[in-house]
């Protein structure tokens, strides 16, 4: 791990992207469904995963993505991600979803629908189950 | 990050919940951008002003922060969703109007100025050199990065905010001397503002938080603002520095092919049932420019031009605005291309435009198709 930007405790299911997500015109702000064609996630839902994707980019207003889908009930329990920009650590840190940043290794480590855990106060937050 | 005992004081919610929530997100935004303390800033740029992108939650949640929260710094604000001018002709349902408002009122109460444009850098006095900046909208933090002087980090909606709230913000490798580690050698020649669009897409893409560019013949403002604007839209990148950089970047070449692929993503029509002008919104200076170029011709179909309202109040009076308007244009104010619900899929299949930018979202939230054509093509085949 590298950085912890919001602190918190959830378990859940991985869904995992190799490409960067741009919230704004990508996720769904009410269904919190990918909507971009050419993504790797196009059609999945990233309600209740824990969402682990390179980075996030593009426009500013995601941010406000973020706390729609949240107010919606569609969030990711947390985000783990290599590089955080600052659409994903403000939209994290208003609405409290857990938010780190890894490594390349760790990230190459996570499989798409693996369990794990996540607990920011552990000296190893991330726990494969 | 080090606090001081009043950042701290606020962080544990001793100044009340809306500096609270402010200081939680300037900490994540500096952890995220390594950041060791918060420094004053003096402008911030807001972003989150459209209905159409903020929706329900975000119109609930600045209608609830706005009874206490009141900004320390000049604020100003990105387009919103209509021209309220025009609104009525074009159907749009009242719901859309009544929370569009609604979000007007909350910026207004909060002591923002109500601007709605994204080219804050046009129409506002650039301050001195050198000075610190709080820019939400993508590439109005770059143009400011890269040709005002100023310093921002490429802000979030919710960064922007919470520095318009306490007048600071962190202390960031962006805000200091920041050397990029990647050069983009541009080989185009004669690029056109639909190439330099391209081009920060490119750029947006392949850099990190700064890029070199390389090989860059004098620009225009036009082409200048597609290049922000292309380069905002995809990638994490917040400022480009002229030049060849230093000898341990890694260089990149942008040549035919990687502007073939860049088209090939984001053109996906031979033709569009109406043409959209203005992505980032035009300026006084292409206003007029266009209306040269226009002189006796007028658009064989709809033409949406999209302008901050100072702007369209100016060429109104030099007598701009008229002639457009007997070209065919539909001129709007206070908002953009992107994302406004006045372009609708259910009407619409396809969109023309020169922006990059424009045909990014135009595509992938407005859910059209688009067809991408620079300004003198445009003229040349849309116009008689």
């Amino acid at each position: 791990m590298k950085k912890i930007l919001v602190s918190g405790k959830v378990q859940g299911i991985v869904l995992k992207s190799e490409k960067p997500i741009n919230f704004l015109g990508t996720v769904d702000k009410k269904t919190g469904i990918i909507s971009d064609k050419n993504h790797d996630l196009f059609e999945k839902s990233i309600k209740d995963t824990i969402l682990v994707f390179p980075s996030s980019v593009g426009s500013s207003v995601g941010a406000y993505t973020i706390y729609s889908i949240k107010s919606n009930n569609t969030a990711p329990l947390a985000m783990i991600c290599k590089k955080v920009d600052l659409t994903v650590a403000t939209g994290c840190a208003l609405t409290n979803i857990p938010l780190i940043t890894i490594s390349d290794e760790e990230f190459s480590a996570i499989e798409n629908g693996m369990k794990i855990s996540l607990d920011t106060d552990s000296s190893n937050p991330i726990q494969y189950q | 990050m080090e606090l001081t005992k009043e950042e701290e004081s606020a962080l544990k919610g001793e100044q009340g919940e809306i500096m609270q929530m402010a200081y939680r997100i300037l900490v994540a935004t500096g952890e995220a951008t390594d950041a060791e303390r918060l420094i004053p800033i003096e402008w911030a740029h807001l972003s989150g002003v459209n209905y159409n992108t903020i929706g329900d939650a975000g119109e609930e949640f600045l209608s609830g922060i706005s009874k206490d929260a009141r900004v320390k710094v000049k604020t100003t604000l990105n387009p919103m969703g209509f021209d309220i001018d025009n609104v009525s002709n074009y159907g749009l349902d009242e719901n859309f109007i009544t929370k569009q408002l609604s979000i007007r009122n909350s910026y207004e109460t909060m002591g923002v100025t109500p601007s709605f444009s994204c080219i804050p850098y046009e129409i506002f006095d650039i301050p001195k050199d050198g000075t610190q900046v709080a820019f939400a909208e993508s590439n109005a933090a770059i143009h400011a990065n890269s040709y005002d002087n100023l310093k921002t980090n490429k802000e979030s909606s919710f960064s922007a905010l919470a520095s318009a709230l306490t007048g600071k913000s962190p202390y960031s490798s962006l805000r200091k001397e920041d050397s990029p580690n990647i050069t983009i050698r541009m080989k185009i020649k004669n690029p056109n503002e639909l190439t330099y669009g391209m081009l920060g897409f490119f750029a947006g893409k392949v850099g990190d938080t700064s890029v070199n560019i390389f090989g860059l013949e004098e620009m225009d403002k036009r082409q200048c603002k597609a290049m922000c604007g292309g380069m905002g839209t995809s990638g994490t990148c917040a400022k480009f520095l002229f030049g060849e950089g230093d000898s341990d970047c890694e260089k990149v070449d942008f040549d035919e092919k990687e502007m073939q692929n860049i088209h090939d993503e984001l053109n996906t029509a031979e033709k569009g049932d109406l043409i959209t002008l203005g992505s980032p919104q035009l300026g006084l200076e292409e206003i007029s420019d266009l209306a040269g170029k226009l002189k006796g011709r007028s658009f064989k179909k709809r033409c949406m031009i999209f302008c901050p309202r100072t702007v369209k109040e100016q060429a109104r009076k030099i007598g701009y605005i008229n002639e457009l308007e007997h070209a065919g244009c539909e001129i709007l104010s206070d908002c953009c291309t992107c994302l406004t619900p006045l372009i609708n899929k259910d009407d619409v299949d396809a969109v023309t435009t020169n922006s990059i930018k424009g045909a990014f979202y135009l595509k992938n939230s407005t859910g059209v198709d688009v067809n991408l054509k620079s300004l003198s093509q445009i003229i040349e085949d849309e116009t008689r």
